[in-house]
């Protein structure tokens, strides 16, 4: 089914996200008759994208190889929640990223964790 | 569309321009970063600039670069860059309003150029929709001036990331802050407490059902974090009720 690493398949997926990219931008303006979600869906709409970010980004930093870091001697660990505090303290992704490299790059590169 | 004589001639076009501006540093530093991880994992320069000018949506692309390497299945790819552009579909219920008045090509190709900031900048200084046909211009010159820039900055920003990402080391870890750049859209999403609670239950869901095939792990984090929230809604409305 799925041929691994082969050029023609990334781009399929390339083409599949770009389409993935208009459809949800323009979700409830595609269609000119008005329509409306189910009332749960768009109450779901509330708290899904929180929630699906979340369940990305949690295993990225807390997870290795499938299971739980065995050890805190991990940079993810500390550069993760700097991250978010900064982005409460300073409301600027960029201070994130900055902020969330400037405590991960020492650890990683300095002491190997 | 920053193209059109009619848009980037009116003064709300030059306007939206130079607000968007001071963030274009911070959108450059996520373009880098998104440029330099797809390099890394492996995709080639020509796939990384396929995603970059035909997806153009840092998280899920960010996303997905661990599934294309895997070599997930093809829907599985696609459903989870979908679950990561789910507040893309919550801004287009918002923006409706603002984009009817326009034939559907140039609805769709606003709405695909219209990302996170360009979509907070425009709902600020419109708060609400135009009802009169220079309103209507007004507010398209304005948008295109917002994406001009954001889209601009991306792309310029990740190709200088592809480009470079083949000088750095894969041990050094760059790659990790596109993790911090979701981080941040998360906090910036996580603007209640209920969506706080949300977010910490499908982030331990995530990694307790992490063992599941097909990445349903997002799935199942997003089932349990909606259904609690539900769960919170009622009971705080009905405890507002007693104690009112």
């Amino acid at each position: 089914m799925n041929t691994p690493g082969t050029e023609l398949w990334t781009v399929l997926v390339i083409v599949g996200l770009a389409a993935v990219t208009v459809l949800s931008r323009c979700f409830f303006f595609i269609f000119d008759r008005p329509w409306a979600l189910p009332a749960w869906a768009e109450r779901a709409l509330q708290y899904a994208p929180v929630a699906a970010l979340a369940g990305v980004v949690a295993p990225e930093i807390v997870m290795q190889a499938g299971h739980l870091v065995p050890t805190w001697h991990d940079a993810r660990l500390f550069a993760g929640p700097v991250g978010a505090l900064l982005f409460y303290w300073r409301r600027n992704v960029l201070a994130t990223i900055a902020g969330g490299m400037a405590v991960y790059l020492p650890l990683h590169l300095g002491l190997g964790w | 569309m920053f193209f059109l004589r009619e848009n980037n001639t009116h003064p709300a076009f030059k306007e939206a321009a130079r607000a968007m501006l001071p963030m274009a540093t911070g959108i450059a530093a996520w373009g880098l970063m998104t440029g330099v991880a797809m390099v890394k994992s492996g995709m080639s320069v020509v796939e990384a600039l396929a995603m970059t000018f035909l997806v153009y949506a840092g998280s899920s692309q960010l996303a997905s670069i661990p599934l294309i390497v895997a070599s997930a299945p093809l829907w599985v790819i696609l459903a989870t860059g979908f679950c990561v552009n789910l507040r893309f579909v919550v801004f287009s219920l918002h923006l409706r309003p603002y984009m009817m008045h326009m034939p559907r090509w140039r609805r769709m190709l606003n709405g695909y150029l219209t990302a996170d900031m360009s979509y907070a900048m425009f709902t600020r200084r419109f708060p609400n929709p135009g009802t009169t046909p220079e309103q209507w211009r007004e507010e398209e010159a304005f948008l295109s001036g917002n994406y001009f820039v954001t889209w601009t900055s991306w792309m310029a920003s990740s190709v200088i990331g592809i480009v470079l990402g083949n000088l750095i080391p894969t041990s050094w870890g760059l790659g990790f802050a596109g993790v911090l750049c979701l981080v941040g859209i998360l906090c910036s999403l996580a603007n209640t407490p209920i969506r706080r609670v949300s977010a910490l239950i499908a982030g331990a869901a995530a990694v307790a059902a992490y063992s599941l095939p097909l990445k349903l792990n997002i799935v199942v984090a997003i089932l349990v974090a909606v259904a609690v929230s539900f769960w919170l809604e009622k009971h705080a409305s009905s405890a507002e009720g007693q104690a009112a």
